[in-house]
């Protein structure tokens, strides 16, 4: 009576720790990050303070915006995208979504965040690109560059 | 937020003590301030208080000018799953008609930016907020879209974003779950430019400071005046209209 109860828990641990691996046989969201690595250089901070602490410098900054009207252009979110997204690929705006709403590889912050699993909400209201504009009327360059 | 409070307090306290000792070393007349563009990386006072004054008898088109204008610099009113009343507004026209005489006309409502704002007042969280210089916003990283602004708002001048938004413009985040109106185009005026209704208005909407008595639009308000909407509520809008 005993052994059975036994037997039947130890199945069912088993069946929920499978539950829990199901996904990991998948590979690793692919890491594309060519666009960080000629950027480099250019950034505000080495790219090991930038990995660590870029959360920290823009929700600093966006405090200072919104309340004070500080538009410094250093650890300003608009800068990291003007940066480090292209205006455009293959006469597209890259977008941090792709068609199927899956984050997009093609997309610098994207990339990472899909890599490590860690929720993107930025993009939910800010522009995930340059010109932030529909294909149609795409203002790239000019003015959404200021 | 209360960080951001104490350092307006403390600013405030700053600025006041400030004024007070330069009024005693400069003579009046040399105390001109002008409408330009304050350097990025400082913050914005009280010593200003931005306002806008709208003239609905030049304005074209009953004041549909303006609502596109703003669509365009903004991007709102683009929701294509909201039903009509869910859909953005950020600037609509209302026309009044008055029922003895039947005399009506048609202006343009947006945000009245308050200075004391109901919006500001009720909310839970600290979201809505009136910048030192007068403009009265939402900081959405920390709306939770409870709308109690929307119903303290005598202007109805406010909205809720009912579904995803995608193709922000990037000086423009507007985002599902937060409220959102006009934000007296505080991007272009951080730079030193005007709003963009002001701009497509053909002159009837001047902008300036209300706290300098040498810009336009103290000047004209002084000399021709300009009414609040619901001035009965006292709330000391920076919105004013002529021809109404
Ligand atoms: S909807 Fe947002 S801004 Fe309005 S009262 Fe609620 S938290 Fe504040």
């Amino acid at each position: 009576m005993f052994g059975k109860a036994q037997n039947i828990l130890a199945t069912m641990t088993l069946l929920a720790l499978a539950s829990l691996m199901v996904g990991c046989g998948e590979t690793a969201p692919e890491l594309k990050l060519e666009t960080a690595k000629a950027k480099t250089e250019h950034c505000v901070e080495p790219d090991d303070v930038m990995r660590r602490n870029h959360m920290d410098f823009i929700k600093h900054q966006r405090d200072e915006t919104v309340h004070n009207g500080i538009r410094t252009s250093k650890y300003s979110f608009k800068a990291c995208i003007n940066c480090h997204i292209p205006a455009e690929k293959d006469g597209k705006p890259v977008n941090y979504l792709t068609d199927d709403h899956k984050l997009n590889p093609e997309h610098f912050c994207a990339t990472c965040h899909a890599y490590v699993g860690v929720q993107l909400d930025c993009f939910e209201c800010h522009s995930d690109n340059p010109a932030g504009a529909a294909p149609a009327d795409a203002n790239h360059g000019g003015t959404a560059h200021e | 937020m209360s960080k951001n409070n104490i350092d307006a307090y403390r600013r405030k306290f700053l600025v006041g003590t400030g004024v007070a000792a330069a009024a005693v070393t400069v003579a009046p007349g040399l105390l001109l301030r002008q409408a330009q563009a304050k350097p990025a990386d400082e913050a914005v006072t009280d010593k200003v208080r931005w306002g806008m004054l709208i003239d609905i008898d030049n304005l074209p088109n009953g004041g549909q000018g303006v609502v596109d204008a703003c669509k365009k610099e903004h991007g709102w009113g683009n929701e294509t799953h909201s039903n009509d009343k869910q859909k953005t507004h950020w600037v609509r026209t209302v026309k009044v008609t008055e029922k003895l005489t039947k005399h009506s006309f048609q202006l343009p409502v947006m945000c009245q930016h308050c200075e004391t704002a109901p919006c500001a007042d009720v909310c839970p969280t600290g979201a809505s907020f009136k910048r030192a210089d007068g403009i009265v916003l939402v900081d959405k990283h920390i709306c939770i879209g409870c709308r109690y602004c929307m119903m303290a708002c005598p202007y109805k001048a406010r909205s809720l974003v009912h579904e995803a938004i995608y193709d922000q413009k990037p000086d423009s985040p507007r985002g599902k779950g937060t409220v959102e109106s006009c934000t007296m185009c505080v991007h272009r005026v951080d730079e030193g430019k005007q709003p963009a209704c002001v701009e497509s208005s053909g002159g009837a909407i001047v902008f300036g400071d209300l706290n300098d008595e040498n810009s336009e639009i103290s000047k004209v308000l002084k000399e021709k005046g300009g009414k609040q909407i619901r001035a009965d509520l006292g709330l000391n809008t920076g919105v004013r209209y002529q021809g109404i």
